[in-house]
C-alpha cells in the first residue's frame, strides 16, 4: 500500500530481538526514527545503542520483529523477501564502513555492479559507471584495482557504486571511520552535494564527530531507541561544539 | 553478473589454481586409470579383435575367448551342417613354449593353428612376409610382440627366414603381422590348424579349441548362432556376445576391476575434498562481498548460480587439463605398445559427468553459506 509522504523513511514502533530463551535480546525498542526527502540525517548515540540495527532495518537488510518501516511510502516490512530484494535493487544505495568493493574487479566494475544486477548489460553498465567516476574525481582510475587506490579513492568508488544506479536512499555506515580528515571532508562534500541535488535522503550511522556538521538533522540513539532529534544545522552545532 | 563471478575466481589466484589442479588431478587419476583399465579389458578379447569372424562356437562350458575346453574334430562337420551356416573353418588356440634355438631362450606363445584351405582368422596386417607361404610345411607367421620377445639378447632382431623350435619341432618363421596383443599367454604364432594340433601343440583327446562360421547371406550373425546352439548343443557367441562374455568373465573372477575402481574412487574422493574444501573456504573469504552484492539486491538464486558457475567453471577448466594430459599419456602408452591404454568415448563422458557432479557438490557448502547469508552482515565490522 502506497501512501503520499514527504518523509523518504518513517519508522514506528519498531521492535528487534536478536537470541533466544535467556539470550534474548531486545536490540531496538518500540522506537520511531523519520528521515525526509532531500536532507542528510545522522543516526548518532554510543556503541550498542542499536544504531546499525536501526540501519539494517530500514535499509530492508533485517526484518523488524514489530513496528512498522515505510520507505517511500512503501511498507518494506509487510514485503515478501523476493520482492524486498527488487526494492532494494532499485532504491537503495549503501556505502559500507570497509568499502566491500570486490578487489578482483577494476574501480569501473565495481561501480557497475548494481546495474548489473539490474539486469543492464555489461557494455551500458561499464560506460555509466565511467560516467559517474568522473564526477566523484576518479575517471583517471576506472581502470585500477581497489589495492591500488587510497581509502578515500576506495570511498569515492563506493559512493559513486551506491549512486550509479540512482537511488532515492543513500545507506551508509560510518563512512569516513577508516578516512583521515582531508578525505573525510572530501567524502561529506559528495554526500552532502548528493542529498540536496537530486533530493535523495542520505542515512548516515556514525561516531565520527568531525563530520556532524553536514547534518541537516540529527537523531540520536540510546538504549535502543531515538530519544531526541536535532533539526537545524544550528541547533546541531550548538549542541555538539565540543565535538568538532 | 556471471562475468563479476568468474573475475571474483580467476582473481583469487592461489585458490584458482588449487581448485583446477585438484580437478585436473581427479580428472587425470579416473580417465587414466579407466583408459587402463578399458585397454587391458581390450586385451583380454584380442582373438577376437585379431580373428575376424562372426560366430565363434566351443564347447558349451566355455564363456570366455582364452579359454580352451577342446571340442571333437567332428563339431566342425556338424557346425556346417546346420541350415544357415555359409561356411565353418576349425581353429586352434593354445599355449605353448617356444625356443630360439640361437641363444636357447625360451618363452611362452599363444599358437593359433588356422584352416590351411581357407585360412580363415588370418591376422589382417602383415608387415613382412606374406600370409601364403604358411602353407608351406614347418611354417609360422609371428606378430610383432613376438619379435620384441624373441630378440632379446639377440645380435639381430629375429624376422623372416628365422628359426623358431615349438615343442621340439624347428618352425621357419615366414611372416610377421601387426595383431592385438594378449592379456593372457604370451606373443601369438600362427601356423595351420592341422600342423598346430599333430606337432606343435601338446597332444590330447581332443584338440578343436573353436569354429568360426559366417551367415548366409541374409541372416544375422545372432540368429545363427542360436541356430548352431540349438543343432549342435554347443555354445556359439557372435564376436559381440563373445566380446562381453569375456569382459563379464574378467569381472567376475579377477579383482582387476575392484583394483582400477578403487583407484577411479579415490580420484573422485580426492577432487571432491580438495575442490569442496578450497572452494568452501573460498566462498568464507569472499562472504563479505557476496554479502554487500545481496545486499545491494542481487536475488540469493543468482547468487547461488554464480557459485554454481564458479565450481562448474574450474570443473571444466581442470577436465580439460586433466583429459590433455590423459591423452598425452595415451599417446605415450600406445606408442610403447607396453602399457594397456584405450578410451571410448564413455570414459571422456562419464568423467565430464563425475567432474560436473563433484564441481556440484563443492559449490553446495557455499550455496547453503550464502543461501542464509543475511544481507546485514556488511554493516558488521
Amino acid at each position: 500500500m502506497s501512501t503520499v509522504t514527504r518523509d523518504a523513511v518513517q519508522m514506528r514502533g519498531v521492535d528487534k530481538y536478536f537470541g533466544e530463551g535467556d539470550a534474548r535480546t531486545h536490540v531496538l525498542k518500540t522506537t520511531d526514527f523519520d528521515a525526509p526527502l532531500g536532507e542528510l540525517v545522522m543516526l548518532v548515540g554510543p556503541s550498542g545503542c542499536g544504531k546499525t540495527t536501526l540501519l539494517s532495518v530500514l535499509a530492508g537488510t533485517l526484518n523488524a520483529d514489530g513496528g512498522q518501516v515505510s520507505v517511500f511510502g512503501e511498507r518494506i516490512d509487510q514485503m515478501k523477501p523476493a520482492a524486498l530484494t527488487r526494492f532494494r535493487a532499485q532504491n537503495i544505495g549503501f556505502i559500507f564502513q570497509q568499502f566491500n568493493l570486490i578487489p578482483t574487479l577494476t574501480a569501473a566494475e565495481n561501480v557497475s555492479v548494481p546495474l548489473l544486477i539490474q539486469g543492464k548489460s555489461n557494455a551500458v553498465a561499464l560506460k555509466r559507471a565511467r560516467d559517474v567516476l568522473e564526477r566523484v574525481g576518479l575517471g583517471h582510475k576506472a581502470g585500477e584495482r581497489p589495492s591500488k587506490l587510497s581509502g578515500g579513492q576506495q570511498q569515492r568508488v563506493a559512493i559513486a557504486r551506491a549512486l550509479v544506479h540512482e537511488p532515492r536512499l543513500l545507506i551508509c555506515d560510518e563512512p569516513t571511520s577508516a578516512l583521515d580528515r582531508e578525505n573525510g571532508t572530501l567524502v561529506m562534500q559528495l554526500l552532502r552535494d548528493v542529498a540536496r541535488s537530486a533530493d535523495r535522503t542520505v542515512i548516515i550511522v556514525t561516531h565520527d564527530s568531525r563530520i556532524y556538521r553536514y547534518a541537516d538533522r540529527m537523531a540520536e540513539m540510546e538504549d535502543g531507541r531515538v530519544f531526541r532529534t536535532l533539526d537545524s544545522a544550528v541547533a546541531i552545532a550548538a549542541e555538539h561544539s565540543g565535538h568538532g | 553478473m556471471y562475468l563479476v563471478a568468474l573475475k571474483m575466481l580467476f582473481g583469487d589466484q592461489s585458490k584458482y589454481m588449487m581448485l583446477v589442479s585438484g580437478m585436473a588431478f581427479a580428472t587425470l587419476l579416473m580417465a587414466q586409470q579407466s583408459a587402463l583399465f578399458c585397454g587391458l579389458m581390450s586385451w583380454t578379447y584380442s582373438p577376437l579383435v585379431n580373428i575376424s569372424a562372426s560366430i565363434w562356437v566351443a564347447d558349451s562350458k566355455v564363456e570366455q575367448v582364452n579359454e580352451n575346453k577342446p571340442m571333437r574334430d567332428t563339431d566342425a562337420d556338424r557346425i556346417r551342417s546346420v541350415d544357415g551356416v555359409a561356411w565353418a573353418a576349425p581353429l586352434y588356440q593354445g599355449i605353448v613354449v617356444a625356443r630360439d634355438p640361437t641363444n636357447s631362450n625360451f618363452k611362452f606363445i599363444t599358437l593359433v593353428g588356422l584352416d590351411a584351405t581357407t585360412l580363415a582368422g588370418a591376422p589382417g596386417r602383415i608387415v613382412q612376409g606374406t600370409l601364403d607361404d604358411l602353407r608351406r610345411p614347418g611354417t609360422a607367421i609371428i606378430d610383432e610382440f613376438a619379435v620384441e620377445r624373441f630378440s632379446e639378447g639377440r645380435d639381430q632382431p629375429i624376422g623372416v627366414g628365422d628359426l623358431l623350435e615349438i615343442n621340439d619341432n624347428q618352425v621357419e618363421v615366414v611372416g610377421i603381422c601387426d595383431v592385438q596383443r594378449p592379456f593372457i599367454g604370451g606373443p601369438f604364432v600362427y601356423t595351420t590348424y592341422d600342423r598346430a594340433v599333430s606337432t606343435y601343440a601338446y597332444k590330447s583327446r581332443k584338440m578343436l579349441t573353436f569354429v568360426l562360421a559366417e551367415p548366409a547371406a541374409g541372416l544375422s550373425p545372432t540368429d545363427v548362432a542360436r541356430r548352431i546352439e540349438a543343432g549342435t548343443g554347443l555354445k556359439a557367441f557372435t564376436r559381440e556376445e563373445f566380446r562381453w562374455s569375456t569382459i563379464r568373465w574378467f569381472f567376475r573372477n579377477t579383482g582387476i576391476p575392484m583394483v582400477m575402481g578403487i583407484t577411479v574412487f579415490i580420484g573422485l574422493v580426492v577432487g571432491m575434498a580438495i575442490s569442496a574444501q578450497t572452494f568452501y573456504s573460498f566462498v568464507l573469504e569472499n562472504t563479505r562481498f557476496l554479502g554487500a552484492l545481496k545486499a545491494m539486491g542481487t536475488p540469493t538464486p543468482v547468487l547461488c548460480k554464480m557459485l554454481l558457475f564458479q565450481s562448474v567453471a574450474v570443473g571444466l577448466i581442470g577436465y580439460g587439463i586433466g583429459i590433455g594430459i590423459t591423452v598425452a599419456f595415451g599417446r605415450m602408452a600406445l606408442s610403447t605398445r607396453q602399457i594397456p591404454y584405450a578410451m571410448p568415448w564413455q570414459v571422456p563422458a562419464i568423467v565430464l559427468g563425475i567432474v560436473l557432479l563433484i564441481s556440484s557438490v563443492a559449490a553446495l557448502g557455499g550455496i547453503l553459506r550464502i543461501a542464509r547469508l543475511e544481507p546485514a552482515i556488511v554493516f558488521r565490522a
